[in-house]
């Protein structure tokens, strides 16, 4: 029951603060973007439209979870607010997954919402497989931020470790693809830099293989392709949980 | 919020006029720069590896924009066919790195088949129908129009038949998918005509109507007309022997 009623807080806060004006306002621009670039495009007008409003909205949709969560942890920890919450007879987990799936379930709102555009364009089975996706991958940085914002305890390294996470996350295929490109030397510096790349790709989601536009365009992905992409996506969403509760466990009151 | 603000007198005036000028200082640089520069060259192309680092996993709406900005050099000089003056080298090394990019995108080949390709400057043209051609049999099924009309262009344009007959011959042959066309598989046919090659075009359809990938009816009644045209025509032209006979 505790738990149940932080993620009523949580979304409460959510509907009053400015996040479903700040949604409405992304679709608006987004769809501005789309139709003034249409109309430079010699071909593939619908393709062109559908891929801006994809891009823009899920880069939006993880932008503005991120800054909500982060803002909405840190005031709360510079209101003393989380203070006397650790003082109130309750389980610390319950505490945490409350705030966690209050989080989550802005994020799939939000994502359910900026999926709504790309019905214009194309077909439902194709924007649910991404709307699924987006959904995910924005609870994914829920919990990445919800994580950096508790143990960081300040606003700005937490939305600049968040923002590095999730770029790194979606950059590391290509930076394994040019650290293993054809124009490498084989000297021990090189295999030690492309080991550590390696190593380092460990430590992030596969978000490059996840929300992809080609699901759009080119139609729905293959089953396993697909539930291999979003299962990656739950199990480190699964992680950053168990690594928040491992730290919040260990804050002083 | 707004009541909590105070009145505007209590702004002092020389922050007002400071806001005033610097507002009016911002408009007037930014009207004496233009936005684009005119006589901007073409960038050397990105690597491929480069360009899909820059899309963030984003491919398909990258390399979109890509090609809306490499679009835009065409306008640079206010004159819609400045494309003319582009390096083709640097050209086709984009539409390579913007097609590597997102494979099933037609925009890339679209633009070097029926803009790039249209260019007054005959090696320029060749250039790049040759890079449609190469870039064709990576995909047949899904980029044989772009190479159709670099035929048309190599035909009609530069009057070259035997590059045009190059062209439809491999889409004859390699864009078998039932979704192209008859004019498309029937190209190879009219340049054989355009080069006098009678008899090679009538083999042509037959060997086609004998292949089975001709199913639909009208398109089978079409292409015995044509054979039996072409027959006329190598009638009048010289005494048919029995193997020019029609079937």
């Amino acid at each position: 029951m505790p738990t149940a009623n932080l993620v009523r807080l949580v979304l409460l806060e959510a509907r009053r603060g400015a996040l479903p004006w700040l949604a409405i306002a992304a679709v608006a621009l987004s769809l501005c973007l789309a139709v003034f670039l249409s109309q430079v495009a010699l071909t593939e007008s619908r393709a062109l439209q559908a891929a801006i409003v994809a891009a823009v909205l899920r880069a939006c949709a993880v932008f503005l979870v991120a800054a909500h969560v982060a803002a909405s942890v840190l005031r709360e920890i510079d209101d003393k607010g989380l203070e006397l919450m650790l003082s109130l007879p309750l389980a610390r987990s319950a505490q945490y997954a409350g705030r966690f799936f209050g989080f989550a379930a802005c994020a799939v709102a939000i994502a359910l919402f900026f999926a709504l555009p790309l019905l214009v364009w194309v077909p439902a089975p194709a924007v649910a497989y991404w709307a699924v996706s987006l959904a995910l991958e924005a609870t994914l940085m829920a919990a990445a931020t919800l994580f950096f914002a508790m143990s960081l305890g300040q606003l700005l390294p937490a939305i600049a470790a968040s923002a590095g996470f999730y770029l790194l996350a979606r950059t590391m295929a290509s930076i394994q693809a040019i650290a293993a490109g054809p124009h490498r030397d084989e000297s021990l510096a090189d295999r030690f830099a492309r080991w550590a790349v390696d190593a380092v790709a460990l430590l992030f989601p596969r978000l490059d293989s996840v929300t992809r536009t080609e699901w759009l365009l080119y139609g729905a992905p293959a089953p396993s392709a697909y539930a291999a992409a979003v299962g990656g996506l739950v199990l480190y969403a699964l992680l950053l949980v168990a690594a928040g509760l491992f730290d919040f466990h260990r804050r002083g009151a | 919020m707004r009541s909590e603000l105070r009145p505007l007198s209590a702004v002092p005036f020389w922050i007002c006029a400071l806001l005033a000028v610097t507002l009016g200082l911002q408009f007037a640089w930014r009207l004496t720069r233009p936005a684009v520069q005119e006589s901007a060259e073409l960038p050397p192309p990105p690597r491929h590896g480069a360009l899909r680092l820059a899309s963030f996993a984003e491919e398909p709406a990258a390399a979109r924009l890509a090609m809306l900005y490499l679009q835009s050099y065409d306008y640079r000089a206010g004159n819609r066919t400045s494309y003319q003056k582009l390096d083709y080298e640097r050209l086709t090394g984009w539409l390579d790195a913007i097609q590597a990019l997102d494979p099933r995108s037609d925009y890339p080949l679209f633009s070097a088949a029926r803009i790039y390709a249209e260019n007054p400057d005959a090696a320029r043209s060749r250039r790049m129908l040759e890079y449609v051609y190469q870039a064709f049999f990576d995909d047949p099924a899904r980029r044989w129009p772009a190479l159709a009309h670099a035929a048309i262009v190599a035909k009609h344009r530069l009057k070259d038949l035997p590059l045009a007959l190059r062209y439809a011959r491999a889409v004859e042959r390699h864009a078998t998918g039932s979704d192209v066309p008859l004019w498309a598989k029937q190209m190879e046919i009219f340049i054989l005509e355009d080069m006098d090659e009678l008899e090679a075009a009538r083999a042509m359809i037959a060997s086609l109507l004998e292949s089975g990938r001709i199913h639909d009816p009208a398109e089978i009644r079409f292409l015995r007309d044509r054979l039996r045209e072409l027959a006329a025509r190598q009638a009048r032209g010289k005494p048919p022997s029995d193997s020019r006979q029609p079937r």
